[in-house]
């Protein structure tokens, strides 16, 4: 005899339980959390390298960061100071999902961070499915890319908290306008916080550390 | 490419439910899919396809209802469809819009089969 059984399952309820025991467990050490996502390329490796160099021990960073193949952006990450740095190889999986961050998450002394980066895939299309227990997405682009992202890949903008804009040093020398992606971004996500950056250059980059440690200056006074 | 993965997940939860209830075959899944889920219909199918020979997935069939993207708006508390992802009300221009659906990406019902003893 047939029989139908409704079920009413999420499909990634096994990953959402792992990001919940992450999420507790940060929230338990009131420990910030980003998860940073962009295209291949945008500089999400260089925007940490300057951010381990510039916190140096006075914000104690852990970074997960995650690659298709190599460990090469982890080496970059140590060669910059990072003390606290676990790299995933996902072999072809185009995403990190909750069980790689779990596993790792373990090997890390949570009272001795400030802050956990995790630098997903360079991919703007599935890393937007998956909860890592993140506190939130922060999405890099940069001008050397298309202006309408935000509104090709609506998904990424909309779950994300905030939106840096790499390369600004290199504006007016692409098609790139500052004042569309900002415009597209926002009609996806009116609520999206923007910061201008330059990696070369340095420009922009003091309101990314400000926004670091307003961050975590906010989950520490989080009330119980 | 992450419709495979979406695809193994759906497997390997309705192969848990499907054994605890002792069926012997499960013809037909049904499935919510937000528009907001960037998961394209023909994708989760060829990566299901791949994925269920050998298993008492090996004859089911994908029953996908796709769900629309709507909002509703905080400002003139108007509940409307978001069309090509622009997150503006369309009644009053407000952009403080609370997602109410769009986001799923659920397994809904298993059909199952059982052996007649």
């Amino acid at each position: 005899m047939p029989e139908r059984v409704n079920i009413k399952q999420k499909v990634l309820s096994e990953n959402d339980k792992f990001a919940a025991q992450i999420r507790e467990a940060l929230k338990e050490h009131k420990i910030p959390c980003l998860n940073l996502v962009s295209s291949p390329g945008s500089g999400k490796t260089s925007l940490l390298e300057h951010t381990l160099k510039h916190f140096k021990d006075k914000i104690k960073i852990a970074i997960i960061v995650g690659d298709v193949q190599t460990e090469n952006d982890a080496v970059r990450l140590s060669d910059s100071g990072g003390k606290i740095i676990r790299p995933i190889i996902t072999g072809g999986a185009c995403h990190l999902d909750a069980k790689m961050i779990n596993k790792v998450f373990e090997n890390i002394d949570i009272n001795e961070i400030d802050l956990l980066i995790i630098e997903n895939v360079g991919n703007l299309v599935c890393p937007s499915s998956y909860d890592l227990g993140e506190d939130m997405k922060v999405v890099l682009i940069s001008t050397t890319e298309g202006d309408d992202k935000p509104s090709k890949y609506p998904a990424m903008f909309r779950r994300s908290s905030v939106m840096v804009i790499n390369k600004i040093d290199l504006l007016g020398m692409s098609n790139f306008e500052l004042s569309k992606v900002k415009e597209n971004a926002l009609n996806i996500n009116g609520n999206l916080q923007i910061i201008d950056t330059s990696c070369r250059t340095k420009e922009g980059l003091e309101n990314w550390y400000k926004f670091l440690e307003q961050i975590i200056e906010d989950k520490k006074t989080i009330l119980e | 490419m992450h419709e495979l993965s979406i695809a193994e997940s759906i497997v390997k939860t309705v192969i848990k439910e499907a054994n605890k209830r002792n069926a012997t075959e499960v013809y037909r899944i049904g499935l919510k899919i937000g528009e907001l889920t960037d998961i394209v219909n023909d994708a989760l199918e060829f990566g299901f396809q791949a994925i269920i020979p050998g298993t008492i997935l090996e004859n089911a069939k994908l029953n996908i209802e796709n769900i629309p993207l709507v909002c509703l708006c905080k400002d003139c508390q108007k509940k409307h469809e978001v069309n090509r992802f622009l997150f503006i009300c369309p009644d009053c221009g407000g952009r403080d819009l609370e997602i109410k659906s769009g986001n799923e990406l659920d397994i809904v019902y298993i059909d199952l089969e059982y052996d007649d003893k």
